[in-house]
């Protein structure tokens, strides 16, 4: 029965002059979303409303489930469309769309006419009692109530008449693509791909990078960090994945620093080559999956300690979350089953007995200076190696 | 160089096979079950290889049925025979080192109310006979064995088992997964009084998706499939022919050279024991010498994690397997290396070579010559 949808935006409405900007996103990302649905659809942007049209045969599910994905909607109101042939045709057609929509008519309604083509001889409130007539003689089980009613029936008058009633809730947020592009450190594990879908949510466009350590993580571990960009990239677009070849890195640091801060350091070497990799592909920011207290690595100290070798900002959108909260997010964007597949990454392999909690900077920093020698060197030849996966949804 | 050594999980398929293969598939592709000449056709490949396999086997051409592989063969084999026989009692004995196949089937049976023995093994993989001998009752229905262990590659006295089992008791039926062991032994199923016998094509240089279960005529065994009554009823379902040609194909050169080849697969073997047992610190796990099989080592190297090490070997071409391929899947420590008391800090650092009758004396080498360098290595860099 539906062939369109009308799409529901919440805080883009609220963008002033940069509206346009948004909304033109949103129908790029639109777009996106319905490229991998079956059918032909147009998208077509009128009285500051998205619609979307199926030009051919589609799924109905599929198409609800992929506009899901896309950040920026609020709400997804399957809508049809009737030709203005006079009252009386438009009371037939309410009658059928209630019909055909609601098989229980044991509910209480409302209509909520909007006369924006302004010549229609009848007006909003006129429209509202007619059809309430027309429907109540039609459907004597169904009552009105004004306040609180169980179908809201929206009739809406333009080139033609556009009647919805049902709203599908959206996945909210802003369009993708609106908010710059940021680089999430991917590592394989439940909390990355949460902490990207989460700034994605807000705008921003995702790039990641991922550092894998052969031969002590296995090409399956590189797979399923790709399949998880995939996971990402369904919602935030294409996602640009770098690989950095960490092996030699981490080594060099396992020879020349004491072990017990060893996950430190690697982790302040990721943050430095993901800002050089953010900066040269104009990316404003870097994302993380850290909670505070989650391991070693994230206690306050130790995000601390992290964060001192970047300028870039940090986001970390998981930091207050527990781990039950970050998985409900994980299952909800289907992560979940990907990361928990049991491939070692590289954050781990190493890893001390007992890792400093508390490290003090100053003696990281002077442990550091054990590197010297060769550091630069191994990371410039691990940026120059890296490899670049454009990851599709 | 390529040096594949994870033969115990597939071999590389004989060229002669897809070269059938592809003329069945294209060509003589009738089902054998048609009466039209594409069928007679058809049916002819079939009837040619079930003499094969019987030649194979010594034993009668009707008792080789066609399955998708050695999975289902030891599923047909343990389901079928439980369900036909479940009046005369509800007792099967197996081992502890079995291929999840038969490990798995036999968890089912239990389910539906079965009573399982699992037999232990000694340090190197073997059974007791005294213990399968205590084990044994008058309503034990079925006897599960292994040929070859595809962890560690220890052979069971399969013969001694046969006549034991038939000596407590004639109703029992005895089954063999030998798909490890098919094709590097001689197997004669009767002379072993072996009532049931799983081989897979594809560790033999076979395709992959076929396999046999030999059942010994008048042996009880129900289907677990139903269908069209194909293969006398037992294995419903148009028949694999490409397949099953090709299976018979790769089986018949298996058997050419059969013991030069076993021959020169123990001396590589030694070979590369030899190598593996200079580097500090391994423990060779399994039978030593003609005891074990040709072409399986597994070695157990403290300090280092299998599949660090199975990766850094990758990386110089050679191929290996951390435990058995099936179990690559997942984390758990392998039931077989527990059940022969590997101490548990090795459990997670063993590694499975297997060799093919083309393993070459060069690629051994190389193979040894990268281990003598990865191995210390490796052991520099550990967690603390």
């Amino acid at each position: 029965m539906y062939k369109s949808f009308l799409i529901k935006y919440a805080e883009i409405g609220v963008k002033g002059k940069n509206r346009y900007l948004f909304e033109e996103a949103l129908v790029k990302q639109i777009k996106y979303a319905l490229k991998k649905a079956e059918g032909e659809f147009a998208v077509r942007r009128t009285d500051g409303r998205i619609y979307v049209d199926a030009l051919s045969d589609f799924d109905f599910e599929e198409t609800v489930e992929s506009l899901k994905k896309v950040f920026g909607i609020s709400g997804i109101c399957p809508v049809v469309y009737v030709e203005d042939e006079g009252f009386e045709k438009l009371g037939e057609d309410v009658v059928r769309y209630i019909g055909d929509v609601y098989p229980d008519r044991d509910k209480t309604f409302k209509v909520a006419a909007r006369r924006a083509r302004k010549n229609y001889p009848l007006d909003s409130m006129e429209i509202n009692v007619e059809l309430g007539g027309v429907i109540l003689d039609a459907y004597p089980e169904m009552r009105v109530d004004v306040h609180k009613p169980d179908i809201l029936l929206h009739v809406e008058v333009r080139d033609k008449i556009y009647l919805y009633s049902e709203i599908i809730p959206g996945p909210g947020g802003m369009p993708v693509g609106t908010g710059g592009k940021a680089m999430l450190l991917l590592s394989g594990g439940i909390d990355s791909p949460v902490a990207g879908w989460m700034i994605a949510k807000r705008g921003v466009k995702i790039d990641a990078v991922y550092f894998h350590a052969p031969p002590y993580t296995s090409e399956r571990a590189k797979q399923k960090v790709v399949d998880l960009a995939k996971k990402v990239a369904a919602y935030a677009g294409p996602v640009w994945l770098h690989v950095v070849n960490f092996t030699d890195i981490q080594l060099y640091i396992y020879d020349k620093c004491p072990h017990d801060e060893l996950t430190i350091i690697m982790r302040r070497y990721m943050m430095r080559i993901a800002e050089h990799i953010a900066k040269e592909t104009e990316c404003l920011g870097l994302i993380t999956g850290e909670s505070i207290g989650q391991v070693a690595s994230q206690t306050m100290a130790s995000l601390a300690a992290t964060n001192e070798v970047c300028t870039m900002p940090v986001y970390r959108p998981l930091i207050g979350f527990d781990k039950m909260e970050i998985v409900e997010i994980a299952e909800k964007i289907d992560s979940y089953e990907t990361s928990i597949l049991p491939y070692e990454d590289c954050c781990t392999i190493f890893v001390a007995k007992h890792p400093v909690t508390k490290p003090n900077l100053n003696i990281i920093k002077r442990h550091e200076q054990n590197l010297q020698e060769g550091i630069d060197e191994l990371v410039e030849k691990a940026l120059e190696t890296k490899e670049v996966i454009v990851v599709q949804a | 160089m390529e040096v594949y050594l994870d033969n115990s999980a597939t071999t590389v398929c004989l060229a002669e096979a897809a070269q059938l293969m592809h003329r069945i598939l294209c060509e003589d592709y009738g089902n054998p079950s048609s009466l039209h000449h594409k069928g007679v056709e058809a049916e002819a490949y079939l009837r040619y290889a079930e003499e094969t396999f019987a030649k194979l086997l010594k034993v009668n051409e009707k008792d080789i049925y066609f399955t998708s592989g050695g999975t289902e063969s030891d599923n047909i084999a343990l389901i079928g025979a439980a369900m036909a026989n479940h009046r005369s009692g509800r007792h099967v004995i197996t081992t502890k080192i079995e291929h999840p196949a038969v490990l798995q089937t036999t968890a089912y049976l239990e389910d539906q109310g079965f009573e399982v023995t699992y037999l232990s093994v000694d340090r190197q993989g073997r059974i007791s006979l005294d213990e399968l001998s205590d084990a044994i009752r008058s309503d034990t229905i079925l006897v599960s064995i292994m040929h070859t262990n595809n962890e560690i590659g220890s052979i069971q006295p399969i013969a001694e088992a046969g006549a034991l089992i038939k000596k407590k008791n004639p109703k029992t039926l005895f089954h063999v997964d030998a798909v490890q062991g098919f094709g590097k032994v001689r197997l004669y199923p009767k002379k072993m009084q072996v009532d049931m016998l799983s081989v897979s094509a594809h560790k033999i240089h076979g395709p992959k998706g076929v396999g046999l279960l030999y059942l010994r005529e008048g042996a009880k065994v129900s289907p677990v499939m139903y269908g069209g009554g194909q293969q006398r009823g037992l294995r419903s379902g148009t028949e694999n022919l490409p397949g099953i040609a090709g299976f018979a194909k790769a089986a018949e050169s298996a058997y050419e050279n059969l013991e030069q080849d076993v021959e020169r697969m123990y001396a590589l073997r030694e070979e590369l024991t030899k190598a593996v047992k200079n580097i500090p610190d391994v423990v060779i796990n399994g039978c030593p010498g003609r005891e074990g099989a040709a072409h399986i080592v597994s070695a157990s190297f403290g300090g280092v994690r299998s599949e660090v090490l199975l990766h850094a070997l990758e990386e110089r071409g050679i191929y290996v397997s951390a435990g058995s391929a099936c179990a690559a899947h997942k984390p758990q420590p392998s039931a077989t290396l527990k059940a022969i008391g590997v101490e548990k800090e090795l459990l997670h650092s063993t590694i499975r070579f297997s060799l093919s009758a083309r393993t070459t004396g060069e690629e051994i080498a190389y193979a040894c010559q990268n281990l003598e360098e990865i191995v210390p290595k490796l052991r520099r860099y550990t967690r603390h």
